[in-house]
């Protein structure tokens, strides 16, 4: 299986190479990628030069043209699209028709995959993906289990990328509006989810109050550490009590499940995170490089020791389990 | 403008639904009624005794009908409902999920508001393959949609005009975790809730909705005030998603209203009434928060309107 590893930055593409990755995705430095933080992401002479030291190692690029495209303005897609190609991108990876159509018939050489925001969750959206445009690999939303996962291979004849580490979306990815309902920024449109430009801690009655969009998203004691207010890793009251509704404050960590996912077909193994920093990147890229290591030789799979790096301290396999739904 | 009623995003019972859609068919000024079951494969089976006689009601009425398909597919038995829905040569299908179309025989489609469309360029590929309607994303701002409708006149797209908003969907039931269930063992416990469930803040301010898999907004859409706005950019169509207040006294409010019968502001404050405790939101509209409620005439008269409940 290869390992796909995130790239915020410059730094970030050369920790990872060095680190072991496979291949390391990325995205232009606006709104056309679904990490459009600031600070982040590459330029074109970016892109050229990391593309060049990416292959010097003998790593792919993968490139992320990965929102939705605004409509009127499909020009700035259409230039992503176009620079990435002729920057000798590995692979596109792409969620909109529209991207999708216009980078199958105008670049027929290229290889495309389906980003997880396009939400392709079976394989029959997965074989309109291959036939409409030619897609050799489609990366699967969060939401399915490992047995659906061995299903989809072998009917598709697609390749298959999964997430095993970071951020988890609890939520049908691409399919989810609940940070733009909350702020007017979302992830298809802006490439942002409950974006920090929208967020307040404040201290009410000794407890510190965090808010997206003006609404209380969490509320922490004292001896609580005070989490980021993703929206739906919030506390919430229901008719049946209050608590974590959606998810708790866990993020992804499927390293025990590299043998089931292996057996199922997988291609390739995603980490999440091109919001983070070169040093995070080279340590997950190297527990999941010898963990994939120690398994292709054999040896027992024991993954531990990167609890600490996980968002809200404690992690899951999330929904490749059964039980989780 | 044309009036579209929505599927029953909630789980009611066979006869509240059934009963429901008699009334719309012999009193509602809707041209078109979207049937079947959006939200969860486990819930369809109750309603499936009722649906032929639903349609054949609606249609006598003069109604266009479309079946809706599911949103997220991914059991066995969901890719071989989609596919008989797909296949079956009377029913017009709103497509709620793009693999829809890896099974379509070549006739006409609908696509619902589940399906990214985000520019002329998706609705064009779309159209292309057989899309007469297209009902947009509710997120949408209105520039995209007239820009939408400009570039394909061809095709009846339509907006998301009353409703709580659909903001996601899921593969687990946050309403069989409410009630420490889980999906599979799920007690159908959504059916307690046929206007969905509310999610406060713990300051107690109304924000969410839940319905089984999916997540829907607390503020409930009214573009009454922006139909002006829609016709002039070409829209045309708009849909009124069925909550718990009289629906056919709703679709009389919209139909009034684009008719010109009725002042849009009047129209609001009817509508207020209609379904009371419910803060009307619009801001997805005017590119802002989706809990915002703008003015008509917003850049210049009122502009951006209280919070719907986030403070």
């Amino acid at each position: 299986m290869e390992l796909i590893c995130p790239a915020g930055t410059p730094a970030s593409l050369e920790a990872a190479v060095t680190a072991g990755a496979d291949a390391v995705y990325c995205g232009f430095r606006d709104e056309t990628n679904a990490r459009n933080f600031p600070g982040l992401n590459f330029s074109r002479e970016e892109l050229r030069k990391g593309i060049a030291f990416a292959h010097r190692h003998g790593v792919k690029v993968l490139v992320a043209i990965n929102t939705f495209a605004r409509a009127g303005s499909f020009g700035l897609w259409q230039s992503a699209i176009d620079d990435a190609v002729a920057a000798g991108a590995d692979a596109l990876i792409l969620a909109d028709l529209a991207t999708l159509d216009y980078a199958a018939s105008r670049h027929p050489a290229q290889r495309l995959h389906v980003s997880v925001q396009a939400g392709a969750a079976n394989p029959d959206a997965i074989r309109f993906y291959v036939e409409s445009f030619g897609v050799r690999r489609v990366v699967l939303p969060r939401v399915l289990n490992v047995t659906e996962i061995a299903a989809i291979v072998p009917e598709t004849g697609c390749e298959t990328e999964v997430f095993v580490f970071g951020g988890l979306c609890v939520m049908e990815e691409g399919r989810c509006s609940l940070s733009s309902y909350a702020t007017g920024q979302s992830p298809n449109m802006n490439g942002v989810c409950s974006p920090a430009s929208h967020v307040a801690y404040a201290e009410r009655g000794g407890r510190i109050v965090s808010t997206l969009g003006g609404f209380t998203i969490n509320s922490f004691g004292k001896d609580e550490p005070a989490g980021y207010p993703t929206l739906c890793k919030g506390r919430f009251a229901v008719p049946t009590g209050s608590g974590y509704i959606f998810e708790e404050p866990v993020s992804l960590d499927a390293a025990v499940m590299l043998p089931a996912l292996s057996k199922a077909g997988v291609t390739a193994l995603k980490i999440e995170g091109r919001q983070r920093g070169r040093a995070y990147i080279a340590q997950v890229v190297r527990h999941f490089r010898e963990i994939l290591a120690a398994f292709e030789q054999g040896r027992e799979v024991r993954p531990a020791g990167l609890a600490a790096m996980a968002e809200g301290q404690a992690s899951t396999a999330g929904a490749y389990r059964r039980g989780w739904r | 403008m044309q009036l579209t009623l929505g599927p029953v995003l909630y789980h009611w019972s066979p006869e509240r639904w059934r009963d429901f859609h008699y009334r719309i068919a012999d009193e509602a000024p809707v041209d078109t009624v979207v049937v079947g079951e959006a939200v969860c494969s486990k819930r369809a089976p109750f309603k499936q005794d009722h649906v032929a006689g639903v349609v054949e009601r609606l249609e006598a009425a003069g109604k266009r009908v479309l079946h809706a398909s599911l949103i997220l597919v991914s059991l066995p038995r969901e890719r071989r409902q989609a596919r008989e829905l797909m296949q079956a040569p009377e029913a017009l299908v709103e497509v709620n999920d793009l693999s829809c179309l890896a099974s379509l025989a070549p006739k006409p489609f609908a696509v619902g508001p589940f399906v990214n469309v985000y520019n002329e360029m998706a609705a064009g590929f779309l159209a292309r393959r057989g899309a007469q309607r297209i009902c947009l994303p509710p997120e949408l701002p209105l520039s995209a949609a007239a820009t939408i409708a400009a570039a394909l006149p061809q095709v009846a797209i339509e907006v998301f005009a009353f409703g709580k908003l659909p903001l996601a969907i899921s593969a687990r039931c946050y309403h069989a975790r409410a009630h420490k269930l889980t999906k599979d063992n799920c007690r159908f416990v959504c059916e307690q809730d046929p206007d969905g469930m509310p999610v406060r803040t713990l300051d107690g301010a109304g924000f969410l909705s839940v319905n089984g898999v999916q997540t829907l907004s607390h503020g409930c859409a009214s573009l009454l005030g922006d139909i002006p706005a829609l016709r002039q950019a070409g829209l045309a169509s708009l849909r009124l998603s069925p909550q718990g207040c009289d629906m056919v006294a709703v679709a009389r409010l919209f139909r009034e209203v684009a008719d010109g019968r009725l002042d849009p502001e009047e129209g609001e404050r009817r509508l207020g009434e209609l379904y009371p405790d419910q803060p009307l939101v619009n801001g997805f509209l005017h590119a802002a928060p989706g809990h915002r409620h703008v003015g008509a005439g917003a850049g210049g008269g009122r502009g951006a309107g209280t919070s719907a409940g986030g403070g």
